[in-house]
């Protein structure tokens, strides 16, 4: 034990001498020389997207972003793989104390939320969110149930079927997106759509379009991961 | 000035990144374990948003004939893409942390010496 923490602290000790020394010779933070960002900022006035976080994601780099929703299948499939429903049905109603402020922040806090989770996704490419945010805040609102302590009424807006489907749906659609730029704009993932006006809800041709659908596959996802785990904590109560 | 502000945030990140490491190391609960991970990986997202800053400039968010600068929205995103990676690879050794606890009994990096099939 104690030999394993010595060999630990000396080789934290060696990292972080190679930290100082890399962070010593690297340009100091806040300076004015971004040679990406001056890439990118006229071509989110070309591609008439304000947002250009969004518009690396979704328009610049957009087939890194298929990577990345290709990770997050891959996780709740890796997930649903590890984890296998247990042979028989939990019960649910052995339900705990839950206090009523919790309850009332619960019930008030969902349709605010969902509305947010909504508002983010469809507006990923004129304000601040996206897609993967917008999906994680949808995916906690419907877990608001959980925590308020209704878990069978969440268990009866759960379709975890449809879940399952949209998720599988929005990332192929994904992919068939880009196959139609493929053939109309000749490279996979093109902006093919047509551009609109700067900072309207109807621009910026695909960009809000693979945001939604990245939307869809992150909150699906999330329900869908989660669900599982809900099942296998409601299975052993320790 | 950006003196303090570049050794505040490569400081930060670094920091972040040791103290992950260090949690790892002396964990003795596999969910501290997977924690701990993930406070290594937030040491990233600093040294990303770090590169990307600059004084005096706005968010990455612009509008028609804006003149004033705005942080780089490459590293921005990267930074997204790393909280994605950060989340799933959370969920998954979460996966297995219950698949251990379950199969051997315990979840004590250190009691879980020989491999059982």
């Amino acid at each position: 034990m104690r030999t394993r923490d010595v060999v630990g602290a000396a080789g934290l000790a060696g990292v972080a001498a190679l930290f100082v020394a890399a962070f010593l010779r690297m340009p100091a933070a806040g300076t004015a020389g971004h040679v990406y960002r001056d890439l990118v900022l006229p071509m989110g006035f070309r591609e008439v997207t304000p947002n250009l976080v969004s518009s690396v994601n979704f328009d610049l780099r957009a087939l890194d972003t298929l990577g990345e929703e290709t990770i997050v299948a891959a996780a709740v499939v890796g997930t649903l793989a590890l984890l296998q429903p247990p042979k028989k049905e939990p019960k649910t109603d052995g339900t705990g104390y839950v206090l009523p402020a919790v309850k009332l922040a619960g019930f008030l806090l969902l349709p605010v939320s969902v509305l947010l989770g909504i508002d983010i996704v469809v507006h990923g490419h004129l304000t601040p969110g996206g897609g993967f945010q917008g999906g994680v805040v949808l995916a906690t609102g419907w877990h608001l149930l959980y925590l308020s302590g209704s878990y069978r009424a969440l268990a009866r807006l759960r379709p975890i079927d449809w879940c399952e489907y949209a998720e599988a749906t929005a990332t192929g659609l994904y992919v068939v997106t880009g196959l139609i730029g493929l053939g109309i704009g000749g490279s996979f993932l093109a902006n093919i759509l047509p551009l609109g006006e700067f900072g309207s809800l109807l621009s910026s041709g695909t960009v809000p379009v693979l945001s939604v659908l990245i939307g869809i596959e992150v909150a699906a996802g999330f329900v869908v991961l989660l669900s599982r785990f809900f099942v296998h904590g409601l299975e052993e109560p320790r | 000035m950006t003196g303090v502000v570049s050794a505040a945030c490569y400081g930060v990140a670094a920091w972040l990144l040791l103290l992950g490491c260090a949690g790892i190391m002396r964990s003795r609960h596999l969910v501290h374990t997977v924690v701990s991970l993930s406070v290594a990986q937030s040491g990233t997202y600093v040294l990303l948003l770090a590169i990307g800053y600059q004084d005096q400039a706005a968010a990455p968010i612009v509008s028609q004939g804006q003149s004033q600068p705005v942080v780089d929205p490459m590293v921005q995103a990267m930074t997204l893409t790393d909280i994605v990676v950060s989340a799933t690879i959370t969920a998954l050794l979460l996966a297995l942390t219950l698949q251990i606890s379950r199969r051997h009994g315990t979840v004590d990096p250190d009691e879980l010496r020989a491999l059982r099939g």
